[in-house]
Order: structure tokens, then C-alpha cells, then sequence
């Protein structure tokens, strides 16, 4: 009993050093979902129509669905490799609170494939004919929305996580569960093209991710503590 | 309050024994009650004054929606109880109930949309009550899924039972937005006349329909977690004399 207690803060400064390592070490897991946002966007005007008109009226929607299937699938990896050289049972049988492990661990994923996206968006908005005042509106949906979309996706990742067919099953049972971010990140951006004021439209993407945030970690440490429970 | 009755349930034989006497009860009085519904419904009750026969669906439809909707509420509390207190039979609940739940939700989007091809003239309409009745068979899809996709019984029910909860609570999130959704994007295309206030001619067979729906789901929900309660007990003393029995008749 004598042996000191690691503090939160050492521990943490140290989770996030080593979350940091092993990402920047596999930078092409970083580039991959990056590259496959740009594709699904590419792939509206080649498919349906390049005409400005119909561009301008789809390009947040076609902005946002890519977006969200490139963050489904850059959660496959959150957990994964921590469960195949059993980092995660240490983690999970650690004594800081699991809660803010896997709060920390999203919010780390986010950084890493969320930011990027969102930095990457003018471009593909621009692409699509999104009017240049709009594109601020379109990255504010997905600063607020991308993170509740992490969260969300990481109970899917935690729960399938001892899977090997991991990957379509995550997409399948966390898709519907999204829907709602969907609607209200295109939604605002429809709304700003109208003209109508979108704070209270963002201020419920906020209050989607406020609900994520408090929420969705207990989910995903249940979920992580079945998962290695085998 | 006695709980002798609510920790017996937690017993698969005491469970097993009690169904097969309940079940075709269940049985007999929903096929009864389905069948006086659809004759009352279909050819004594009087037509709509605006819809004219075509409304009559709604002695199907109606019933389904209301039974896929609640199946779902029904497995999140069996998952409740299945986290929290471990029960078997909770769990089993929840595997026999997904498949019933799903094929309800199917029904009633089919029968939504055969209604809707005579009053809307189209058989599929973005509106925010289809929409998330969609949503809902996904829901019910991806439990099945997730279910599916476990070898070992204990993680497989630890994680649907928390995927039954993380749907749960989404539900009315995802049911207002879908329906703000619907009024953003389709200021009313097609508008869903006005329910007049029914005669009980016409909702009495209604209700007649929705407790035979449940009677038979119960029915078909006891015979799904027998077989359920059979195949995960089947090393059991009791299990075997079953069988035996039943191999020596």
C-alpha cells in the first residue's frame, strides 16, 4: 500500500504523450480518412451533376454525409490497437477513472482526424460552390458537430472492438444513431443560405455535443470493460 | 410486497414452465381477436368520409406502428435489467423481442406505404413520421447485428444491452429532429388530411386489432424465447427429461 499514487495530471500528461507517439508514427492511418473525405466529395459532381445550381443547394449536405462516413471510419482504429497489444486492459484496469480515459483518448482521436477535416472543408466547399460568407457557418457546424460524431461513434468502436469484422458493424449500428447531427449540421447551413440567424441553431448542435460529451463516455467505458472481459 | 413472482421470472424452467402454459392462450385469444378485428374493420365498419375504403388499412397499420414502437421501449428495460441485475431471462427477452420488433417496423412502413399510394399518390413520402419509423428499423437492425456478430454469450448480451440503451436514449433526440427536419426542408408538400374525431364504430375494432396484436405478439414472443431458454439450457437435468420425453413418445 505504500507505493505512491500516480497523480491524474502525470498520468494523463502521459497517456497523451503516448496516444500522440503512436498516431504521429502511423501518419498514413491520419492521411487515409483525410483522403477518403476528399474522394466521397469528389465523387457527387462526377456522379449527379456539376452544375453550379445544384452544386450551391447540395454542397453542405455532400460536405457533411462525407464527412461522416470518413470519421465512421477513422473510429475503427480508436481502440483497436490498444486491444491487439493489450494496452487497453491496462488502461481499463488502471486506477484512474475510465470515464475520462476514453473522454481522453476521443477527444485526442478528434484532434487528429476531426481538426484536419475541418480544416480541409473551405476547400471542398469551394469546390462545390458553397457562396465564400456561407463557408465559416459550414466549419462552425463541424467544429461543433465532428466531436459529437467521435463520441457517438466511439461507443460503436468500443462495443465491436473484440470483433475481427469490425469495421461495416461499427458504421451499421452507429449510423442511425448520428442522424440527428446530420440533420442539424446541414440544416444550419440551409438555414444561413436563407438568410435566417443560425445561432440557435448552433447552440443545439452545442447542446448535442454537451449531451455526447457527458454521456456517451459512460457508454463507451461499459463497452470497453465488456470487451475485455473475454 | 412479495418479489417471490418477479425473482421466479429470472428462472429459465420456472419461465419455461409458466409460458408453456400461458402460450396458447395468448395464442388462441390474439388469432381471435385479429381475425373478429379484420372482419369488424374491413366490412362492417363505415367509410371514411373523405379517404372512402382506402383508410381502412389503418386497422393494420395502426396496430403495428404502435407495437414496433413499443417492442423497442419493452427491450430497453429488459436491458436495463439485464445490466444491472445479470438477469438471463432479460437478455433472452431481448433476442426473442429484436427479430418480432424489426419485422413489425417493416409491416408498418408497408402497410404506411400502400396506404400512401392511393391518398398521397406515392408510395414513399420524406415525412418525419416515416422517416423515423425508417430509422427505427435500423435501430432494431443493427441490434440484431451486433447481436449476431458475438461467439461468447456473456459479451454479446453485455453489448447489446448497452447498445439497446445508447438507442434508447437517442430515440427522442432523433424523433425531433427528424420532425424538424421535416417542416425546414417540406413545408407541407402533403398534408395528412385531417383525422376527424372517429366514430367508436370505427375505433372500436381499432382497439380490438391492437390487443390482439399484442396478444400475438406475446405469443410469438413466448415460443421464441422457449426455444431460446431450450438452446442456452440444454445441458440441464431438466432440459434433458424434456427431451427424453418427448424422444420416447
Amino acid at each position: 500500500m505504500s507505493s505512491p499514487a500516480v497523480s491524474l495530471r502525470t498520468s494523463f500528461g502521459a497517456l497523451i504523450s503516448r496516444e500522440l507517439q503512436c498516431a504521429l508514427r502511423k501518419r498514413q492511418d491520419l492521411a487515409n480518412p483525410l483522403v477518403f473525405f476528399v474522394l466521397v466529395v469528389v465523387l457527387f459532381p462526377l456522379g449527379v451533376s456539376p452544375e453550379p445550381s445544384f452544386l450551391e443547394t447540395a454542397s453542405s449536405g455532400v460536405v457533411w454525409v462525407a464527412a461522416l462516413l470518413s470519421t465512421m471510419l477513422s473510429l475503427d482504429r480508436l481502440f483497436r490497437d490498444d486491444y491487439e497489444h493489450g494496452t487497453l486492459e491496462q488502461l481499463v484496469i488502471s486506477p484512474q477513472p475510465l470515464y475520462l480515459i476514453v473522454l481522453v483518448k476521443i477527444a485526442l482521436h478528434w484532434c487528429l482526424t476531426g481538426l484536419p477535416l475541418l480544416l480541409l472543408s473551405p476547400v471542398l466547399a469551394v469546390m462545390m460552390h458553397l457562396p465564400a460568407e456561407h463557408i465559416p457557418v459550414l466549419m462552425l457546424t463541424l467544429l461543433l458537430g465532428t466531436p459529437t460524431l467521435s463520441l457517438i461513434g466511439g461507443i460503436g468502436a468500443a462495443l465491436t472492438v473484440s470483433l475481427r469484422s469490425g469495421g461495416v458493424l461499427v458504421s451499421l449500428i452507429i449510423l442511425p444513431l448520428t442522424i440527428p447531427v446530420l440533420i442539424f449540421g446541414t440544416g444550419t447551413i440551409l438555414a444561413s443560405i436563407d438568410g435566417i440567424p443560425v445561432a440557435g441553431y448552433l447552440a443545439t448542435m452545442g447542446a448535442f455535443l454537451m449531451l455526447a460529451i457527458t454521456l456517451s463516455p459512460f457508454a463507451c467505458a461499459a463497452a470497453l470493460k465488456m470487451s475485455v472481459s473475454s | 410486497m412479495n418479489w417471490t413472482f418477479f425473482h421466479k421470472l429470472g428462472s429459465p424452467k420456472w419461465f419455461y414452465d409458466l409460458s408453456a402454459r400461458l402460450q396458447p392462450w395468448f395464442l388462441v385469444t390474439g388469432v381471435l381477436l385479429m381475425a373478429i378485428a379484420t372482419v369488424w374493420g374491413l366490412a362492417f365498419a363505415p367509410q371514411d368520409y373523405q379517404q372512402g375504403n382506402s383508410f381502412r388499412i389503418i386497422y393494420l397499420h395502426v396496430p403495428t406502428a404502435i407495437l414496433a414502437q413499443s417492442c423497442y421501449m419493452m427491450m430497453a428495460a429488459s436491458a436495463l435489467v439485464s445490466l444491472v441485475w445479470k438477469m438471463k431471462m432479460a437478455d433472452m427477452f431481448i433476442v426473442a423481442a429484436a427479430p418480432i420488433g424489426a419485422a413489425f417496423t417493416f409491416l408498418a412502413l408497408f402497410t404506411g406505404a400502400v396506404w400512401g399510394k392511393p391518398t398521397w399518390g406515392t408510395w414513399w413520402v420524406w415525412d418525419a413520421r416515416l422517416t423515423s419509423m425508417l430509422v427505427l428499423l435500423f435501430l432494431y437492425f443493427g441490434v440484431m447485428a451486433l447481436r449476431a456478430a458475438f461467439d461468447d454469450l456473456d459479451m454479446s448480451s453485455r453489448a447489446t444491452a448497452i447498445l439497446v440503451i445508447v438507442g434508447v436514449v437517442n430515440i427522442p433526440i432523433i424523433k425531433y429532429s427528424v420532425d424538424w427536419w421535416n417542416t425546414l426542408h417540406q413545408p407541407a408538400t402533403f398534408t395528412l388530411t385531417e383525422k376527424p374525431a372517429m366514430p367508436p364504430e370505427m375505433w372500436l375494432p381499432l382497439l380490438v386489432m391492437v390487443i390482439g396484436i399484442y396478444c400475438f405478439f406475446t405469443a410469438v414472443l413466448l415460443v421464441r424465447m422457449q426455444t431460446e431458454i431450450l438452446r442456452r439450457e440444454r445441458r440441464t437435468k431438466w432440459v434433458r427429461g424434456i427431451v427424453e420425453a418427448e424422444a420416447s413418445k
